[in-house]
């Protein structure tokens, strides 16, 4: 069992701060991080993987340092965002030489092992180089579990994976947390996170913005104000029409667009409210869209809550 | 400090793609420019150490190391792959050391052997001049890899600004400016050459043996030296 703490950690890039001051533990089971690009997963993902020192704060794997501790490798496994992996070699020699690394005592068969953990026997014996990105993220996965690590650190793993790799590694993180081990792994994709980590992390802009399961996390996200755009036949008469509704917490006639800019506090019942109220009144709707869907404002609402 | 699997991975990386090109090309051209010279007329000893010290040692020499040296590590610092090399609980130096080995390795194969042959074709290693400037064209491996290494561990130009190094300081200033010959791996390596080649072969170097060879194992120790510290350090910046 292995826990990973993150303490008052920040960092930053000359005047850029990439992380803000977060707290946060990473234990046994699946976790995800979750966040907008540039949100600071990485350089989270990094420090926790021993390739970036803490501005301030502190990063530790139990209670020992990760920064320039080459032991804790022992129980860490990496699964780097970033292609770049001995093209030259294939997915078998690259495994192996892995395990080499590692100082195990029967390389060869741990190297059979995580190769079959990632179901790729079968391509096992061509040139990395010919691999699909798929192909190449399970490669990946081996070398980062070929020495049974008891923290799995995965930076956005399923990105440009199809659906069935999705899955297939969805299954396979899912078995490592039940067993027992830590894994977290970053992903800016909401849908992704929810479906896999029992447990999620939110990160905006460097700060913590939430954590919990993600059903709380959903609940936060629904909750939110939603602005919107509409525009209609009659704008000021919609627009008084559903001011008196408790749905809405204001509207702005944007003389700029020639339409309404809607702030609604209750979205279930203000998708339903909208097109009764236009009926109601003989009033057409030309438009209806969400301005604010983007996911760098849902989240930017977590980080104000 | 030996580690195979390093090894294996730096010389596949060094000898596949187009760097195995490169280091045959070079060698190969200085040998075909031997043979056309010894059939096209006679070969004194003059001729032997003007195209051994002024093509091998001055360009041949540091072209392979540069090749060699920051092929060792620096394309898997650029794509990123060393963090495969560096997530593991092996020691940094022997990381270093055992890439240095591989690169002096190589660098003596393509450079040090190929003078010595060309020499011989020259003139039948007359007054010890090939031997002379193979083990020179040795040394000088020896402390380009570790340089060029070193290099490729700083900069992501570590080719570009060792091709500057190499062609202009080495092969340019190091025979033209006389200050600028004292801090030349080349001249360094030299002093060995004096002292192997026979007493008429007249092979000249800007420094003492004593200074030479001590400049020598400075650069080559100093530079795995550093070049582990960095190793030590390496950080991957991340998605900002």
């Amino acid at each position: 069992m292995t826990t990973l703490h993150i303490d008052h950690t920040s960092r930053w890039f000359g005047n850029v701060v990439a992380v803000n001051d977060i707290t946060m533990d990473i234990g046994p089971g699946v976790t995800g991080l979750l966040g907008p690009n540039g949100a600071g997963k990485s350089t989270l993902i990094n420090m926790m993987a021993g390739f970036l020192p803490p501005s301030t704060g502190s990063v530790t794997l139990d209670s020992a340092p990760i920064w320039r501790n080459q032991e804790a490798y022992r129980e860490i496994g990496l699964v780097p965002e970033r292609e770049g992996m001995y093209d030259f070699l294939t997915g078998w020699d690259f495994v192996l030489a892995n395990a080499e690394l590692h100082k195990l005592s029967d390389p060869a068969a741990a190297a059979r092992r995580a190769l079959a953990t990632v179901e790729m026997e079968q391509a096992q014996d061509r040139k990395i180089s010919t691999y699909s990105k798929g192909m190449r993220q399970r490669v990946k996965m081996a070398s980062a579990l070929v020495h049974d690590p008891s923290a799995l650190l995965l930076d956005e793993p399923f990105n440009g994976m199809d659906p069935r790799q999705r899955m297939q590694l969805m299954r396979l993180l899912r078995e490592m947390g039940d067993a027992g081990r830590t894994v977290l792994f970053s992903s800016h994709i909401l849908e992704e996170v929810e479906q896999l980590a029992s447990h999620i992390e939110v990160v905006v802009a460097g700060r913590h913005a939430a954590s919990g399961d993600f059903r709380k996390i959903r609940r936060l996200m629904t909750d939110r104000p939603h602005r919107y755009l509409v525009r209609s036949s009659d704008d000021r008469r919609l627009a008084a029409a559903l001011i008196a509704d408790a749905s809405t917490a204001g509207i702005e006639l944007d003389w700029n667009e020639k339409a309404l800019q809607i702030q609604a506090i209750d979205f279930g019942r203000f998708t339903e409210v909208l097109p009764r109220l236009a009926r109601e009144h003989g009033i057409r709707l030309y438009t209806v869209s969400p301005s604010d869907e983007s996911l760098e404002s849902v989240f930017s609402y977590l980080v104000a809550a | 400090m030996f580690n195979k699997t390093v090894a294996r991975l730096t010389y596949k990386a060094l000898l596949g793609r187009r760097r195995a090109l490169l280091l045959c090309a070079l060698p190969l051209l200085l040998i075909v420019v031997a043979v056309a010279v010894r059939l096209l007329g006679d070969v004194d000893d003059d001729v032997t150490k003007q195209l051994l010290g002024g093509f091998a040692m001055a360009t041949i020499v540091p072209l392979i190391g540069v090749v060699a040296g920051t092929g060792a590590i620096g394309p898997e610092i650029d794509d990123g792959s060393v963090v495969y090399l560096l997530a593991k609980p092996a020691r940094r130096s022997s990381i270093v050391v055992t890439k240095l080995l591989v690169a002096i390795g190589v660098t003596v194969v393509f450079s040090a052997v190929p003078t010595f042959v060309a020499g011989y074709v020259l003139n039948g290693d007359s007054q010890q001049i090939a031997s002379a400037y193979a083990v020179a064209a040795a040394a000088a491996s020896v402390a380009y890899s570790a340089l060029f290494l070193l290099l490729g561990t700083v900069s992501r130009h570590a080719v570009v600004i060792g091709l500057v190094y190499a062609l202009i300081w080495e092969a340019l200033f190091g025979n033209l400016v006389p200050g600028a010959r004292e801090l030349s791996v080349q001249q360094w390596a030299l002093t060995l050459a004096q002292k192997v080649g026979g007493s008429g072969a007249g092979i000249t170097s800007e420094v003492g043996t004593a200074t030479g060879v001590t400049l020598l194992v400075v650069a080559t120790v100093g530079g795995a030296w550093y070049a582990s510290r960095r190793l030590r350090a390496f950080t991957l910046a991340g998605e900002e």
